[in-house]
């Protein structure tokens, strides 16, 4: 081995760290993404669900566009987008805003999923009851719908979390990126990519393990 | 006092309920019988404000059900209601069951709701499944505990919609024998039933309704023994 520096070296331990923090970042903009486009999908799949046109027509269409724009495609636009109209965005901001409202899209049609799934015969025997529309929602859709969808819920999160490596066509530092850039210098791209799809397991492993025993908990 | 005056009730362009007038005084049992699609359901519906109604009143302890400055979630607590599919809650224990609304709805204290469930739950002879979920229990428990987590809230009046047709046969006697033994301790109870044996031997009055018009109503001795519509003698010859 040459001993001159050279633009190509091997595989480093510290390259590992170089990974870990890169999968340290797709964490992050994973769990900003889901969490946000939860909260969202929540509202909107709600909206869907229970004034039917109204929102069919506004909230139905713009979610319809983004579930059938390829994931890649939005992340450019808007990247390229917000500067012109005067939005100062980092790669982190538009990619967080683009994986969220695709999120969004996707849990809003998990939710109504769910609302169906409880059904109106059940919502009618709880307002009864007494209960209130809100009541009914707390304590009578939620669980039911939650416990009905909840796989397919965990199933969006979890390709979310692998799609958030479209990111890095932004410049963003995440898994995929910092695995490219190893890739170019170590020219090793089997070790390397392994390792990235070792981090990528490592993230999502605990979600699905996670949501089993939930599951299971319910199950009893 | 459950008052119906004039009551008529569209779906669409579908005339569901064609002015129906009907009082249900205090402690008194009254069966509804008729084909189906005559509108029991709806009327019943109609009674605790699950649906609109497009002309007439129904007026409820001297409250008006569909009057907008009606407090719609407290007139429900005062009528209990049982239906077909039993709906039990199914990520509820049977006591939480029963529970659920007197805590959430009546907000007493978890102590209570509970001692409130565990005597309901006797009553309607399931106080040994007390922590069991619905999945573990059959038909007709479940149809029971639905008839106790109506009670949990005190109702004055109980609606019952064909609380035993979705039963596999051997299941409806319990049902029927929780719904006798309301009757005998005095609960107000509106049947929709096509079990012809209870409406016989239990109520007070029976209403045939056809085609969205209470054809008939008086004792079931009259309605059984010498009905006086056409409608309802074909009726009832073709149940027998
Ligand atoms: N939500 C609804 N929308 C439209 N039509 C309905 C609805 N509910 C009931 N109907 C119609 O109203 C009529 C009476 O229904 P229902 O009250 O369920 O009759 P019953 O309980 O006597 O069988 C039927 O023709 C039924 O198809
Ligand atoms: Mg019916």
């Amino acid at each position: 081995m040459s001993t001159s520096a050279s633009f190509f070296s091997d595989f480093q331990i510290t390259d590992l760290l170089f990974l870990g923090e890169a999968a340290g970042r797709t964490l992050g903009i994973s769990a900003v993404s889901i969490t946000i486009g939860t909260v969202l999908g929540c509202v909107f799949g709600w909206a869907l669900q229970e004034s039917k046109w109204l929102a069919q027509v506004t909230i139905g269409t713009i979610l319809d566009v983004f579930r059938s724009v390829p994931l890649i495609i939005q992340l450019i636009l808007f990247y390229n987008f917000f500067p012109i109209i005067g939005w100062k965005m980092g790669p982190f901001a538009a990619g967080a805003f683009v994986l969220s409202i695709y999120t969004a899209a996707l849990v809003a049609n998990v939710v109504r999923g769910g609302i169906d799934a409880v059904g109106d015969p059940m919502r009618r025997a709880a307002r009864s009851l007494g209960m209130s529309y809100w009541h009914d929602l707390r304590y009578v859709v939620w669980p039911i719908g939650l416990r009905a969808v909840f796989p397919s819920w965990v199933g969006v999160a979890l390709s979310v979390i692998k799609d958030s490596a479209l990111v890095s066509v932004l410049g963003y530092l995440e898994l995929l990126r910092a695995s490219q850039i190893l890739i170019t210098r170590t020219q090793e791209p089997f070790i390397i990519l392994a390792c990235a799809g070792a981090f990528y397991f490592a993230l999502s492993y605990p979600l699905s393990k996670y949501s089993k025993k939930l599951e299971e908990g319910w199950a009893s | 006092m459950i008052e119906i005056k004039q009551l008529h009730k569209y779906f669409g362009a579908l005339h569901v309920l064609q002015g129906i007038d009907l009082n249900v005084s205090k402690g008194e049992v009254l069966s509804i019988i008729g084909s189906s699609g005559s509108g029991k359901s709806t009327l019943l519906y109609c009674i605790n404000g699950l649906e609109e109604i497009q002309q007439g009143q129904v007026v409820v302890d001297g409250t008006p059900v569909h009057d907008r400055k009606t407090d719609i979630n407290k007139l429900r607590q005062r009528l209990g209601m049982v239906f077909q599919q039993w709906n039990s809650f199914p990520h509820l224990t049977a006591l939480e069951n029963v529970a659920l609304a007197p805590k959430i709805v009546k907000k007493v204290s978890r102590d209570q709701a509970k001692s409130i469930a565990e005597k309901q739950l006797k009553h309607v002879g399931l106080g040994d499944k007390l922590d069991v979920y619905p999945s573990a229990l059959s038909g007709g428990q479940q149809q029971r505990l639905a008839i106790a987590r109506a009670l949990a809230m005190e109702p004055e009046y109980m609606l019952f919609d064909e609380a035993t047709s979705a039963l596999d046969p051997e299941l409806v006697g319990e049902v029927l024998d929780t719904m006798r033994l309301l009757a005998e301790e005095g609960m107000t109870m509106i049947c929709v039933t096509h079990e012809m044996g209870f409406a016989r031997d239990v109520s007070d009055r029976v209403a045939y309704f056809h085609q969205g018009v209470m054809e008939e109503v008086g004792p079931p001795e009259q309605i059984f023994g010498a009905p006086q519509s056409v409608h309802t003698q074909k009726f009832l010859a073709n149940v027998r």
